[in-house]
């Protein structure tokens, strides 16, 4: 077994076994200890420029890398025309810089500000450290090798298939350039780390809270019959 | 009609001598934990004052409560998308220096310190971070009008007064503050639940205790700005929110919270309140002025057979509804009308309840008469001092404490709801002050009963739960059958000889 095949055909179901098992665990067991530990009573400022940039960067870019997985065809239907491939990649890379941005604000806030890293444990930096990593090797990636948006389709969405329907194919991964495989590999670590870190609370976002009516009231005798 | 029961507590204010011993004892079993130095569950401020957190009236900064405008009651915090949107920053959290940070001292240095020429001293230094600091604030920063210019000019409750009245507040010789002690107040209609995205603060249904699921508690922290109390808090080191739980293991033990069980003026009552569950909506969608009118209307007549009825028909059991019956907070609040919601205009319907303070008028008095006979120094009223009262009792709009003031605290603004229970006490005092000086009830004491609306009856009755009652008709506790709650749990022989075992799993800050 090559390094490759160890860490992108089989790191990544040690990645995703942890994911699913512990967090169920976590979430069933643990349940008090599922939080996102915000740290905006202890500092304000630095947080919302940190906190917003990162968070919405993250997400609206790993959209756009769930639709590539699922849509393929699709990207490369709207990736025909020049303009619509700038207008896609300019965006991405945009959202990604400002993830980046944003993570960075977060990490020096984390190590600099005395009260907030009174709160910390080493788990928040390792944390902040994972995303960093994936926001740079991503904005690389996008930066030196263009465009990604094509050759994601021809090579990533065959392999986050092959690891899903379980028949790896680590080889298509062989011969990408440091900073992708980078990129892949840390997204196993992102798996990995998160069911141990504050990170689950990516699971718990309370879509529900749209639906439900505004009062809770609990008859504590009746919940128990 | 859908009745349910209610803990509520009541405070006299008027009894209420600012020691902070309540705070003491809520520290002392609830928040002396790493997180939570900087939460007073239950906290005194002095008024007038900024309160703690500091200015947290003021809900143009901090968007606690409901908003009732064209016909819709809505949360002045957000709508629930806008609370998804804002997940991942709350511009209306009060961050830790609204509050204050907390600190101890190193006392260690007193015996560690080199010799040298100077007494050694225990630097302060803070909770959060351990560093040496200057403390800049504290919980009651301003208490007994400590830098009244910096803090209690703030005081929003002080809009509306008259500029001359406003200075005459701060004057020498007439200066003048009250105390006020507040817990969470437990909400019929609770913003903080209201505002919870994931769900996890809940009314109890059987006593009314808002409560916090710690288990559920993701750290979205809106319940903190939503509070227009400002009484749920965020535990910076578990990353959840706590708040006042008005002690429900000790309740449900037969036992006053803490707070209550300690106060040193024996100012706090507890007891049971009827409310239909049905018109809560109805009675938060009225103008301001008619809030406490329409909050009282939903607290209903324990002794009124229909809502007995009603009351076991829901499940309610005879404990509860003769505890309700001789509920001291229902006669303080329903039938003598001397006790109200603190802020009602906030509209989540708070249910603890305050008794307003009486204040001196007679140096007032002196004052105008000093002035309107151009003198300088003391002057005394050349009033026999029998009947000083009496010209108190006229003059109440004199006040120290101007009644525009409690009436902004305690009504919304609204003084025809404040000046008769001032009148009420005052008639109190002063039949019990004619009895003692003249041997027994006068005409002109009685003259004063009926102009507050008072029989001798209910005036001998709210003296004596004033000052002279026991513990048990202080706290009129419910039975809350917990053999039977554990029975219904766990099967109690199943379970024999389990009790006290278990996992317990400390309180750390994610794993």
């Amino acid at each position: 077994m090559n390094w490759n095949t160890l860490l992108f055909g089989v790191f990544p179901y040690i990645a995703l076994t942890l994911a699913v098992v512990v967090t169920a665990y976590r979430m069933a067991y643990r349940p008090f200890s599922v939080s996102a530990q915000s740290s905006q009573l202890l500092e304000q400022k630095r947080l919302f420029y940190g906190s917003i940039a990162m968070h919405w960067g993250l997400v609206l870019v790993l959209l756009g890398h769930l639709l590539a997985l699922l849509i393929p065809k699709g990207l490369l239907l709207w990736n025909a025309v020049p303009l619509r491939l700038y207008l896609l990649e300019i965006t991405g890379l945009g959202l990604g810089l400002w993830a980046l941005v944003g993570t960075w604000v977060l990490l020096t806030r984390r190590l600099s500000v005395a009260r907030v890293r009174a709160a910390s444990t080493s788990m928040d930096y390792l944390v902040l450290v994972v995303i960093l990593v994936s926001a740079l090797s991503g904005v690389l990636t996008a930066l030196l090798y263009r465009f990604g948006s094509y050759w994601f389709p021809a090579v990533m969405t065959p392999y986050l298939w092959s690891i899903f329907t379980l028949q790896p194919r680590p080889e298509l991964i062989a011969d990408l350039p440091f900073w992708t495989q980078l990129h892949v590999f840390n997204f196993w670590v992102f798996l990995a780390v998160f069911p141990f870190s504050r990170l689950v609370h990516i699971i718990t976002v309370p879509l529900g809270y749209v639906l439900r009516p505004w009062q809770i009231v609990i008859w504590v005798r009746k919940l128990a019959r | 009609m859908k009745v349910r029961t209610h803990m509520s507590m009541l405070f006299h204010l008027d009894k209420c001598i600012g020691c902070h011993t309540c705070s003491i004892a809520c520290k002392n079993i609830w928040t002396d934990r790493k997180g939570a130095e900087y939460m007073w569950w239950n906290n005194v401020e002095t008024r007038p004052g900024a309160g703690y957190p500091t200015g947290w009236e003021d809900q143009d900064r901090f968007k606690g409560g409901w908003e009732y405008k064209d016909g819709h009651l809505d949360l002045r915090l957000h709508s629930r998308t806008q609370g998804l949107f804002r997940l991942f920053f709350n511009p209306a959290l009060p961050s830790i220096d609204d509050y204050y940070d907390p600190y101890t001292f190193r006392y260690s240095d007193l015996f560690t310190s080199p010799e040298g020429e100077d007494q050694p001293t225990a630097v302060p230094v803070s909770m959060i971070t351990g560093e040496v600091m200057t403390p800049a604030s504290g919980p009651n920063w301003d208490d007994d009008l400590g830098g009244s210019p910096l803090y209690a000019q703030n005081d929003p409750n002080l809009k509306g007064l008259d500029p001359g009245v406003r200075a005459q507040l701060s004057e020498i010789e007439g200066v003048v503050f009250q105390y006020l002690p507040r817990i969470c107040n437990h909400c019929l209609n609770p913003g903080c639940v209201a505002a919870c995205p994931t769900g996890a603060i809940y009314k109890r249904a059987e006593d009314g205790v808002v409560l916090v699921n710690e288990n559920k508690c993701k750290a979205w922290r809106m319940c903190v700005a939503a509070c227009p109390y400002k009484k749920v808090y965020y535990n910076w080191a578990t990353g959840k929110s706590e708040k006042c739980i008005l002690c429900f293991p000790r309740l449900e033990t037969g036992q006053a919270p803490a707070c209550a069980h300690s106060c040193v003026g024996r100012i706090r009552y507890m007891g049971v309140l009827l409310y239909d569950a049905d018109r809560i909506p109805e009675a938060a969608m009225v103008p301001d002025d008619q809030l406490v009118e329409s909050q009282l209307g939903i607290i209903l007549d324990p002794f009124d057979p229909e809502v007995i009825a009603a009351a076991k028909a829901e499940g309610i059991d005879d404990g509860w509804i003769k505890a309700a019956q001789n509920s001291p907070i229902y006669k303080f609040v329903k039938v003598w009308r001397l006790a109200f919601p603190l802020h009602p205009e906030y509209r989540t319907l708070a249910m603890m309840f305050y008794v307003p303070p009486l204040s001196p008028v007679v140096s007032t008095l002196e004052k105008a008469l000093r002035a309107s006979q151009g003198k300088e120094g003391l002057v005394r009223l050349d009033i026999p001092e029998t009947d000083l009262d009496f010209e108190v009792y006229e003059s109440l709009e004199r006040a120290r404490m101007p009644v525009k003031y409690l009436a902004n605290l305690f009504t919304a603004g609204n003084e025809s709801l404040v000046v008769p229970a001032l009148k009420k006490m005052l008639a109190v005092r002063i039949l019990k002050r004619q009895e003692s000086l003249e041997g027994g009830v006068t005409e002109k004491a009685l003259r004063v009963l009926q102009d507050a609306g008072l029989t001798l009856e209910e005036a001998e009755a709210i003296y004596r739960l004033t000052t002279l009652p026991t513990l048990e008709e202080r706290f009129v506790l419910p039975p809350y059958h917990r053999e039977m709650a554990a029975e219904v749990w766990k099967d109690p022989l199943a379970h024999k000889g389990e009790t006290g075992f278990g996992y317990i799993q400390p309180p750390l800050r994610g794993e």
